[in-house]
């Protein structure tokens, strides 16, 4: 097996090598970076104590938020517009302005437009301006994605349902679709045209280059049993693997698992509006329903960091408590 | 005291068609030759699964869903054999009327491991 997990790169002495090879439930914050497969940890604590390991302004740091779900209003979480609120003034009181956001889908419950509205307006309390999305399950519900694809690809050349790419400080970044022409008893699925033109995306690209994948559905199978993993993601990251650096984003499940593969890293990030149970440790995936003084512990939001010249992406969750 | 006397008639009044829901239900289920244009065919969707999964019913009655999950649902044909619903949020239904009998597969397009089988017969 190649994957191996180096750490201690900083000397703090934490050692979660088993921690990560099996899946890590990191429900407090949780820094890693990534050089090669080389990957190093961090807890959240730790970082606010050394402020000199974070990037200085010229690198690049983005955010990730995903699962807002606005329209919500279930006894999981009654209102997910003020905990998608909250999230965006975590995001203001950051020290460091990420350079954008990255919005990994379901952002809306239902797909209403007044649910897209309510979402763009809240929104605008974010000092961040940029955001790139890929859509959710639940924001393509009744016409196959043509309201999402009208409102929130407008600063991307996006391509067939809406996947695009782009470059940032030297970091290539993929925007995939995999919640459209789902199929019967299936997973997440990308498609041929998609994939094609993935394959095509990255080919010019040198194999030094960073790069960073978002969809909603994880591009890994976390558990295919409720549809959590996208059926030809093998396909995807058969075009990505020569890449030193492979950092994968996904939503989708509510909670952060993280994976590492040689030099392939998938993340999970937390929802802003409820959690959802572990992999089989429910009868089904619908909400979970925590006591109310647990839940903003359980919601939250992934900061990635890359710092030019070591080739490292910094990923870190942080909990709306 | 008058005040009460419209909500204890509409409390009757509403016992009173429940009771006689059930009873249609119970005729119906019985009388398998007669009454098959009226007859109410309901599929619960409860806790990510259609329920029953699978539902012999006679060409030209009626097929109802209704959402009991706190998710939305819809209601896809595989070969867009019937029309597909919108977004089901809890408690919603969606009903269509069958038509040549076979056996059509459908499944949630939110959720696609969820399927479910409807058997249409003359």
């Amino acid at each position: 097996m190649s994957d191996y997990i180096s750490h201690d790169h900083e000397h703090d002495g934490i050692d979660r090598r088993g921690f990560l090879q099996c899946m890590a439930w990191a429900g407090t914050g949780l820094l890693w970076t990534v050089s090669g497969g080389v990957l190093a940890s961090k807890t959240l604590a730790q970082i606010a104590k050394a402020e000199d390991s974070l990037p200085s302004a010229t690198d690049l740091s983005f955010l990730q938020i995903s699962d807002s779900h606005i329209g919500f209003s279930k006894e999981a979480n009654k209102d997910v517009t003020e905990t998608f609120k909250i999230a965006l003034d975590r995001i203001n009181a950051m020290p460091t302005p990420p350079s954008f956001l990255i919005h990994t889908g379901d952002i809306t419950q239902l797909s209403k437009p007044e649910e897209f509205d309510t979402f763009d307006q809240v929104l605008k309390s974010c000092k961040t301006k940029d955001v790139f999305y890929v859509p959710g399950e639940h924001d393509v519900l009744n016409d196959g994605g043509k309201l999402y694809r009208d409102r929130y690809l407008k600063s991307v050349e996006a391509k067939g349902s809406g996947w695009y790419s782009f470059n940032k400080n030297g970091v290539h970044f993929i925007g995939l679709v995999n919640v459209l022409d789902l199929q019967a008893g299936g997973l997440g699925q990308l498609g041929d045209e998609q994939l094609e033109w993935l394959e095509a995306d990255v080919k010019d690209l040198g194999t030094s280059t960073p790069i960073v994948v978002f969809a909603h559905i994880p591009l890994w199978a976390v558990y295919p049993q409720w549809g959590w993993g996208t059926s030809d993601s093998e396909r995807a990251l058969g075009y990505l693997k020569r890449f030193g650096s492979l950092t994968v984003l996904n939503g989708h499940i509510h909670q952060v698992l993280q994976k590492v593969e040689g030099n392939v890293t998938f993340h999970t990030a937390m929802s802003t509006a409820f959690p959802q149970p572990e992999p089989g440790k429910a009868p089904n995936p619908g909400p979970l329903k925590v006591p109310s003084e647990k839940l903003r512990s359980m919601l939250g939001l992934t900061s990635v960091q890359y710092k030019q010249g070591k080739s490292a992406l910094a990923v870190v969750d942080s909990n709306l408590s | 005291m008058t005040t009460f006397i419209p909500k204890n008639k509409t409390a009757v009044l509403l016992c009173g068609i429940a009771f006689l829901n059930l009873s249609l239900f119970a005729i119906a289920g019985e009388m398998k030759n007669e009454e098959s244009t009226t007859k109410q065919n309901r599929i619960e969707i409860k806790d990510f699964a259609f329920n029953p999964q699978t539902i012999t019913v006679k060409s030209g009655e009626k097929v109802t869903w209704i959402n009991r999950d706190e998710e939305p649902h819809t209601i896809v044909s595989v070969g867009k054999q019937f029309k597909k619903s919108t977004a089901l949020d809890t408690d919603q239904e969606f009903t269509i009327t069958v038509g040549t009998p076979g056996t059509y597969e459908y499944f949630c397009s939110v959720h696609p491991k969820m399927t479910g089988t409807i058997v249409v017969e003359k």
